[in-house]
């Protein structure tokens, strides 16, 4: 039986309410989520600057755990064109690892870190597109992880005396970040798993971006895995972007078409494939009530 | 005429929690059992409960962080399950806990909240330090961590978050528990200040009677999920023939306010 108080003809008469006339047109809401995006990433700079000593740290700490990979060069004892080769192979390997690891980290400490703040439920209760807000963050974790990136790649080349002189850095980049869409839709279905799983769920983005890498040919080409993780390897954009920034690199090719396309097609998908998950997921979380802060 | 239509309104209204035990059995216990109330635009509405009686779900399922296992709920004409959008951007809530990005300062915060409705940054430069102002925050620390803040300094924060996006429906969970003598009057004041000046609709979910009494054109009493009641204080009073709220919540449940059994801590955990 129903506890009735003041009851009274609920009101679904007249329209959407004033929230959607004052929401008014769609440039005025397409101005709104803009605002709401600009947010997303003002608070990941605001973030950054606030923890900047750690981000040099674990800078360092990147740095020094890329040498130990690439040094496996040196220990080869190839003539020193080969081993200039496997050195720039090993390092390009590292350093797109470093920057999905960063794109895998944000996108996960999405709901992560906010639940730990206690500021999820309203970030979760404002009037923002998932999908805007999910590309916020992709977008500051894509910039940051280029700049991170190409610090890293810089710094272990000059290191180590790694030579590129056909290099094709422009191409590169540009590969890197046509992937960073697809990145980035990998990266939402993985950052519904804190959601999902308030305790282990951010470690699992860890676990998603190491498959990634490992059926990609992080380290060596896709050829020497058995057929089955060929196949797998054929649907991961990491694939693309190791290929294609190995050769520009090393061979200053541009961009190639066949490393182009996969990326434009995965990309399609991975976004909407992505948002659906997540949505999914938050609906999981606001049925068992999994929002709300623990701990 | 132009028919009014409720602030909010909720019609039996249902929320069923699951948890397994540590014997992986699933429990299931109801935190909101048929509720049924409407609120007119512009009423202060107290719910008074103790812990776990379903305060801070009925808040959730309001501001579309819950969904309902039943009946429906509606701010202005906007369904908040097919609509919640809509609802999103008519609802602001103040919780017990002043969440916030504790490196960021309490300026970044508020611009941060404030950028997910649309507000730029040359409107949050100017409505920050004057909302600020408002709720008697010394806007010359504004750029101070919010780590660094005073568990009150860090509630009026929460409140001017609040009201800085102009909401028409206002949240209050639990405002002012946990907070000094002090900051508890200016808090409590600011809410007055809030119903005076604009035209906001208030619910108030609290378990401070006295504030309740104060504050509230209607109080209602949240027990284990069912709403007793929702009328203004002086008809309770009548209604159990009695002098305080205190006497009346012991009326209607035959518990004092304070006795919290085993059954309320255990229904926290879930609620």
């Amino acid at each position: 039986m129903s506890s009735g108080v003041g009851s009274t003809e609920p009101p679904r008469s007249a329209g959407r309410g004033f929230a959607a006339t004052g929401a008014g047109t769609a440039a005025v809401e397409m101005r709104h989520q803009l605002v709401g995006l600009f947010g997303i990433v003002e608070r990941n700079v605001y973030l950054t600057k606030r923890y900047f000593l750690w981000d040099i740290a674990f800078m360092v700490w990147t740095i020094a755990n890329t040498l130990t990979i690439v040094f496996i060069a040196r220990a080869a004892n190839l003539p020193p064109g080969r081993e200039n080769t496997l050195a720039t192979m090993l390092l390009v390997g590292a350093t797109i690892w470093a920057f999905l690891g960063i794109i895998f980290e944000f996108m996960t400490e999405t709901v992560a870190w906010e639940r730990w703040e206690g500021t999820i439920e309203y970030t979760f209760m404002a009037p923002l597109s998932r999908l805007v807000h999910l590309f916020g963050q992709g977008a500051f974790a894509v910039l940051y992880g280029l700049i991170r990136a190409t610090i890293l790649f810089f710094a272990v080349a000059a290191f180590i005396g790694i030579h590129a002189p056909r290099a094709n850095y422009g191409a590169a980049l540009a590969l890197l970040a046509l992937a960073s869409v697809s990145f980035i839709g990998v990266g939402i279905m993985a950052s519904v798993l804190p959601l999902i799983s308030p305790e282990k769920g951010a470690q699992l983005g860890f676990v998603a971006q190491g498959v990634m890498l490992v059926v990609s040919g992080v380290y060596y080409p896709v050829s020497v895995m058995p057929t089955w993780m060929q196949w797998i390897a054929k649907v991961s954009p990491a694939t693309y972007a190791l290929r294609g920034d190995r050769n520009e690199i090393l061979t200053g090719a541009g961009l190639a078409w066949a490393d182009v396309w996969p990326l434009l097609v995965i990309g399609a998908f991975s976004i909407p494939i992505g948002l659906l998950v997540f949505k999914t997921g938050e609906r999981y979380a606001k049925r068992h009530g999994k929002l709300k802060r623990s701990g | 005429m132009q028919q009014q239509h409720p602030a909010v309104f909720v019609r039996d209204l249902e929320k069923v929690f699951g948890r397994r035990n540590g014997l992986g059995r699933r429990r299931r216990r109801a935190a909101l059992r048929g509720i049924s109330f409407a609120v007119e635009r512009g009423e202060c509405v107290a719910v008074l409960g103790q812990n776990g009686s379903g305060k801070s779900t009925l808040v959730r399922v309001l501001s579309t962080l819950l969904l309902p296992d039943g009946g429906e709920a509606w701010i202005f004409d906007c369904d908040v399950l097919r609509d919640a959008r809509s609802v999103r951007r008519l609802v602001n809530r103040v919780s017990v806990e002043a969440s916030f990005f504790k490196k960021m300062s309490a300026a970044e915060n508020l611009s941060y909240a404030a950028r997910f409705y649309g507000m730029g940054p040359r409107e949050t430069r100017a409505a920050v330090p004057e909302i600020l102002t408002k709720v008697g925050f010394p806007p010359e620390r504004r750029g101070e961590s919010m780590e660094h803040l005073s568990r009150g300094m860090q509630q009026k924060v929460a409140l001017a978050r609040a009201l800085l996006t102009s909401p028409v429906l206002l949240l209050l969970d639990e405002p002012t528990t946990g907070l000094d003598p002090r900051s508890k009057l200016e808090v409590q004041e600011f809410i007055r200040q809030v119903r005076a000046k604009h035209d906001a609709t208030i619910i108030l979910c609290t378990h401070d009677m006295a504030e309740a009494e104060a504050l509230s054109d209607r109080v209602g009493i949240l027990d284990r999920g069912r709403l007793l009641f929702l009328e203004p204080v002086e008809d309770v009073k009548r209604r159990f023939g009695v002098e305080t709220l205190e006497e009346a919540f012991f009326a209607a449940t035959g518990r004092t306010f304070e006795d919290e059994s085993d059954e309320e801590k255990d229904r926290e955990v879930f609620a």
